[in-house]
């Protein structure tokens, strides 16, 4: 499904990321870990398609498509979609209205019709059911004053409402208590399935206890250093990034 | 006090120019003239045009030296310097006081329009055939100087409620007229207005008989077509006791690479218990991209309450106009009245708006609400100007003010010219102000989930400008709403 190779970004003249290479197979989970300033984030904007950052080498392949070729809304119409860390606010904009708008243009993109307000209706009251949100969040300015739970359940929702092929989770349990770990871990848990693959970029392992993995790839200094199973996160947690460090002291150097 | 806001490009960072950086051509939907014959006063102002003026419309006496006394003040009056716009000065000699379309002014049959007219307001999106109407709004269609037709009239005067041009008004109804005009916005008011006294040339007058709601919504369409002529407009609405009314206002004009002068005139009148609701949605040609033509809008707009608990309510969406120079006022002289003020204005390319309102407290127990949101985009300039005066007498007045901008880009101005006098302690007045941009990181939020950068501004920027989109009449809300983003497009993109 998504195919990274030797994939090089920079930002503000700095790389960041310094040769990726990552195959995702539909119906996977892959988590990315690594400290702090290892590029986890800076892979996830890559990905979507944040434009301060530069790809300098590389190519990634989305299902038969260049995926750096397409602008940040053509490849959510192919089935992209980025849990944000940091979700935007926009005062006065209706979270249910954003929702439609975004539901329509994908499908838009896709050649398909519109949602009228009863199909959109239907839609979005299955997808509740199955997020367990609250319609008076939905009528609420886009993340407005939301809590850091309620911004990344209204991710998950929304993901749930776009129902992408891959999903990239950017430290969505980051500032989250272990209750909203819990209900935005079982959202993800329900819509997973043969068909689609989900990224989940972390810091933690915490995470990986309730979105387990099949694979699991360390982050460090823009590479992937070590990759391995649900173990190596544990292994991570027990012994900390100090090993990989020390591991890698050598790279490091060199830059 | 005033604030220049000048604020960096977010995505300076990069050598290509920024999404909000590239701007397009941007298209005027309005922007046809309809060929029609038209019959026109020779360019130039002198007691000659204006007494041309008056015989046009069959004036009274009166009338006309209304008129020449307005003129004659205006003559030693100085157009005003103090707002935030610089303009080439006016020739107040080249412009035509007075063009009509040939046809039978005001027909006393609506289905005697011109049919070339009667298309013009159907490409305009207003239908003058009342059966063709879905939903209660009367309209009085005004092209250059004169009213082409009134809508509705016979259903609304079995209630009482006169709604007809202002020409017709000042030879049926002289005693309402006389009583009413210029008592809120003098001849001698301020430069554009006495020149508007002296060359008015048609407009609408309403009036609201004793215990009556309008049951549709008034409206007036003002197209200005021909070429090198200025339109002058008066418009009076009179809300007696406990009357009400909803009045709609909308306006475009051809694209002309000259400047056209609008210069109107509003008159609000409320007595005990009455209320107006004033909507504005204004859309004169903004001039093209390099800021070469459109309109120049400089409007005189006031309504006083006059009577015990009555209250007069401003909403505009001001989209065009290469230049705005307009304060919809409140005078707020019966007790417990109440005065609002609800405005979007969106500024464009080269743009300039400097407006804003007065909210003038003398009466006990008065209220005052202002929410203005300005929206600034290319190399436009948007200047919110206000006034809260709270006098001696006006026990307990309250006044809550909102001052909000919105920046799309590096090249556009915000400015906020707020000014509060004070002269009884009882009084509350609080005044709120931020200043705001368009983030690239909310257009990567809303591209990431698949929505272009057009749809992503419309989104940002109706949000942003809800709270006064909300005060809009349904039948206005939706095309507003589309105005509001036509008016943006090209600003990002």
């Amino acid at each position: 499904m998504l195919n990274i190779r030797n994939l090089h970004a920079r930002i503000d003249g700095k790389n960041i990321l310094k040769g990726i290479n990552l195959e995702i197979k539909a119906g996977e989970v892959h988590a990315i870990m690594g400290p702090n300033g290892s590029g986890k984030s800076t892979l996830a904007s890559v990905l979507a398609g944040r434009k301060e950052y530069e790809v300098t080498e590389g190519s990634v392949d989305f299902l038969g498509k260049d995926l750096l070729d397409l602008s940040p809304e053509a490849r959510a119409g192919e089935g992209l979609f980025l849990a944000f860390q940091y979700p935007i606010e926009i005062p006065g904009l209706s979270t249910t209205n954003f929702i439609k708008t975004a539901v329509n243009e994908v499908r838009k993109y896709r050649g398909e019709n519109a949602l009228d307000a009863v199909g959109f209706l239907r839609l979005m009251k299955e997808k509740m059911a199955i997020m367990n949100i609250d319609q008076s969040l939905l009528s609420r300015s886009l993340n407005e004053g939301f809590s850091g739970g309620e911004k990344k359940r209204n991710e998950i929702f929304q993901m749930a409402m776009l129902q992408p092929r891959f999903a990239i989770l950017d430290e969505t349990d980051s500032g989250l208590d272990i209750d909203a770990i819990r209900i935005v871990a079982n959202g993800v848990n329900k819509l997973r399935n043969k068909d689609n693959a989900v990224l989940v970029v972390t810091h933690y392992q915490r995470l990986l206890d309730y979105i387990v993995p099949d694979f699991v790839h360390v982050l460090y200094n823009g590479r992937i250093v070590k990759s391995g199973t649900k173990e190596l996160a544990l292994e991570l947690e027990e012994r900390g990034y100090d090993f990989i460090r020390s591991e890698n002291h050598i790279g490091e150097e060199v830059k | 006090m005033n604030s220049d806001l000048y604020l960096p490009a977010a995505n300076d960072r990069n050598d290509e120019p920024g999404i909000i950086e590239r701007t397009v051509l941007n298209e005027y939907k309005y922007g046809f003239v309809t060929d029609i014959e038209a019959d026109e006063a020779p360019k130039g102002l002198d007691e000659n045009i204006i007494r041309f003026i008056s015989a046009k419309k069959n004036e009274p006496e009166w009338m006309l030296e209304w008129r020449l006394k307005a003129f004659r003040h205006w003559l030693k009056m100085e157009e005003p310097t103090w707002a935030n716009v610089s303009y080439t000065p006016i020739n107040y000699q080249d412009i035509i006081y007075y063009s009509a379309p040939k046809q039978k002014v005001n027909p006393a049959n609506l289905d005697e329009i011109d049919p070339e007219l009667r298309r013009t307001f159907e490409k305009l999106g207003i239908s003058l055939d009342e059966q063709k109407r879905l939903s209660g709004v009367a309209v009085d269609a005004v092209v250059d100087s004169v009213s082409i037709g009134t809508t509705f009239k016979k259903q609304l005067a079995e209630l009482g409620i006169i709604f007809c041009s202002m020409s017709e008004a000042i030879r049926e109804h002289p005693e309402l007229i006389k009583k009413h005009l210029g008592s809120v916005v003098p001849i001698t008011d301020n430069f554009f207005a006495a020149l508007n006294a002296a060359v008015f040339t048609d407009g609408s007058f309403c009036y609201i008989p004793k215990g009556v709601r309008s049951p549709m919504e008034l409206s007036t369409y003002f197209r200005i077509n021909a070429e090198n002529t200025g339109q002058f407009e008066r418009t009076l609405i009179v809300a007696e006791e406990g009357s009400y009314v909803s009045y709609l206002e909308g306006c475009t004009a051809p694209m002309r690479d000259e400047n056209q002068l609008h210069a109107a005139v509003v008159e609000l009148i409320t007595m005990d218990n009455a209320e107006i609701k004033y909507s504005t949605v204004q859309n004169w040609y903004p001039g093209d991209k390099e800021g070469v033509g459109g309109i120049y809008n400089f409007v005189t707009k006031r309504g006083i309450c006059k009577g015990v608990n009555s209250k007069i309510s401003w909403t505009q969406v001001e989209t065009g106009s290469s230049i705005t120079w307009k304060y919809p006022s409140v005078i707020l002289k019966g007790d417990n009245s109440v005065g609002e003020f609800y405005s979007v204005a969106v500024t464009n390319n080269y743009q300039q708006a400097d407006t804003g309102t007065k909210m003038m407290h003398l009466g006990k127990n008065t209220k005052s609400r202002i929410v203005s949101k300005g929206i600034s985009a290319g190399f436009s300039n948007n200047s919110y100007r206000g006034l809260v005066h709270v006098s001696k007498g006006a026990t307990n007045a309250r006044n809550f003010s909102q001052c909000d901008s919105l920046l799309l880009g590096d090249k556009c101005g915000a400015h906020t010219f707020p000014y509060i006098e004070v002269k009884n302690n009882t009084a509350m007045v609080e005044h709120e102000a931020t200043t705001s941009k368009i983030g690239e990181d909310q257009i990567f939020y809303c591209n990431q989930r698949g929505i272009d950068n057009e749809t992503a501004v419309a989104l940002i920027i109706n949000g942003f400008a809800k709270e006064v989109m909300n005060q809009l009449p349904m039948e206005f809300a939706v095309e507003a709403q589309k105005l509001l983003a036509i008016s943006l497009e090209g600003s990002v993109g």
